[in-house]
């Protein structure tokens, strides 16, 4: 299977504003894409869509093979329960803006937490694995302490590890070095990098235009629910066509 | 106002420091304990013989009563915490109907007293003369509603109402981020409210549930009124046949004393145990050993 995320005139509204206006859109397995675009124009609630933080209001949506929410039966579409969504879910990982970690677990327990409890993995097992990804986030020596104790770039390298421990066939990122102090985002970001290396498939919600150029196979430029632009980084962040992205690319420069 | 520009020069270092004299303090230590001398003089010199406190304090039917108070608070705790955290998650679901019987329940048990409905229970045997399911099994209702059992429906049910509303306080405080990180990792919603939700709202949950633990522990008396004996019952039974009324109140006024303190100490530690990770010392300091 070569597609991982297939997104046909995908809409979503809430209330009077229209978050997602028709989002058509295909990525491949094994790519790095990276969406970047202000505030507001939907690149975080499209992400939400794909691991159904937020249901979508019209158009259609796969994710690794599946029709996102919905099963299809003749030509009608039946809503998905609870315990189904939540098992389409373990396709994704999501590593948050506020990194969102449990903080009556230690980084350790926050990692086993989901292989243990959703995966139904031996204990002893989910630990090695939560202490291999620990290290290679480079935090082995953390896995005793509480979120409380971490700095930001801290817990979400924990974040990361706890994402991964789900063996997710992609990962989703939203904006995750917004809410961190300039000099803990590198760390965050090398992380990121080394994953991309490995080979997985990482959509990136990021105004981190630098490691967009270095590291995204594809970026993608996003205005008022739209996709205005999309294309190689060189492309697209370089020789932008359209003006609104060029408007952005300067702003976020200056 | 003093000193002036001068003082700026002189040297102060080897100038002793005198600390403020807080007379106020001196002057409310010797108001209260004034207050309770005179209180305890009263006492003393009250028509009470202190002689049959003491004689009376550990008797048979006291400690009796004493142990029905405490099984009585808790099986009614236990209940009321389990109907409370039903009722909780019950409001905040998604589905109308199940969320409209929620606050119904809630809107009744708290909209009546609870003396009402301790009575309510112990006659219930005139709104349903027989339990069971009719032509197989039936019971007169008389039979079944003992004085435990109606003590025990009433209490638990009553406090469930108001348990619930302080665990959906609690699960409202749990921030929003949390329910998300939860799904993500793909948990459906109870195993999120049981590992992850739940035991974050317990910090805020666990000071008021301990403050209705306390105030279940005397609650308990009212099932008096329906022969239930527990310790007022006991008390009043004694002071019935030997007339030592006042002297039988202060028994178990002490022993309610006892009971209340022993749970103020456990209720501090069961809170430090689930502040852990919330940045409170406990956190720290089991942090600190497991690592």
């Amino acid at each position: 299977m070569m597609q991982i995320v297939k997104s046909v005139g995908v809409r979503k509204s809430f209330g009077a504003f229209e978050a997602l206006r028709g989002i058509d859109l295909e990525i491949d397995c094994g790519e790095v894409l990276c969406i970047v675009g202000p505030s507001g124009s939907g690149k975080s609630t499209f992400l939400r869509c794909i691991n159904q933080l937020e249901a979508i209001d019209a158009g259609a949506l796969w994710v690794n093979g599946e029709l996102v929410g919905y099963r299809r039966s003749g030509r009608k579409l039946f809503e998905l329960s609870e315990r189904e969504i939540a098992r389409q879910r373990l396709a994704t990982g999501m590593v948050f803006q506020r990194f969102n970690l449990f903080p009556h677990k230690t980084a350790l327990e926050n990692v086993i937490e989901g292989p243990v409890q959703v995966l139904r993995t031996e204990r002893r097992q989910a630990e090695a694995i939560a202490t291999e990804l620990l290290a290679r986030v480079g935090l082995a020596h953390k896995r005793g302490a509480y979120p409380i104790e971490l700095s930001g770039g801290q817990q979400q390298r924990v974040a990361i590890a706890r994402a991964l421990a789900m063996k997710p066939a992609l990962m989703l990122f939203d904006e995750p070095t917004s809410a961190l102090d300039p000099e803990l985002v590198g760390d965050v970001l090398s992380v990121m990098r080394d994953l991309a290396r490995t080979g997985m498939t990482m959509i990136v919600v990021t105004h981190e235009l630098g490691f967009a150029r270095e590291v995204a196979n594809r970026v993608l430029f996003m205005d008022h629910g739209l996709v205005v632009e999309a294309g190689s980084p060189e492309q697209v962040l370089g020789r932008p066509t359209q003006a609104r992205t060029r408007d952005f690319i300067s702003a976020v420069l200056s | 106002m003093g000193g002036g520009r001068d003082d700026l020069a002189d040297d102060l270092s080897e100038f002793e420091h005198v600390r403020r004299k807080h007379i106020g303090r001196y002057v409310s230590a010797a108001l209260i304990v004034a207050l309770a001398s005179w209180v305890t003089m009263a006492f003393a010199h009250g028509r009470i013989e202190w002689a049959f406190v003491g004689q009376y304090v550990a008797v048979r039917t006291i400690i009796m009563g004493l142990g029905n108070t405490v099984l009585m608070t808790a099986l009614a705790m236990l209940i009321g915490i389990a109907i409370g955290v039903t009722v909780a998650i019950m409001r905040l679901s998604s589905n109308p109907v199940v969320n409209l019987a929620a606050a119904g329940y809630v809107w009744f048990f708290r909209g009546t007293p609870v003396l009402l409905q301790l009575l309510l229970w112990f006659n219930l045997a005139l709104v349903f003369p027989h339990l069971g399911i009719p032509g197989l099994v039936e019971v007169p209702t008389v039979e079944v509603m003992t004085p435990f059992l109606a003590a025990l429906l009433g209490l638990g049910i009553n406090q469930g109402a108001y348990t619930s509303e302080v665990v959906r306080a609690g699960l409202l405080s749990v921030d929003q981020g949390q329910y998300e990180a939860a799904k993500a990792i793909g948990m459906p919603r109870l195993l999120a409210l049981r590992r992850i939700i739940l035991p974050q709202a317990m910090r805020v949950i666990v000071p008021p549930i301990g403050n209705e633990v306390i105030g279940m522990v005397k609650l308990t008396s009212l099932a008096s009124v329906i022969q239930f004996p527990e310790m007022v019952y006991s008390a009043e039974n004694i002071y019935y046949a030997n007339n030592r009324v006042i002297e039988l109140l202060i028994v178990a006024g002490i022993w309610y004393v006892v009971v209340v303190t022993v749970l103020s100490i456990l209720q501090g530690r069961i809170e430090r145990y689930f502040a852990r990770g919330a940045g409170a010392s406990g956190a720290m300091s089991r942090a600190g050993a497991s690592r």
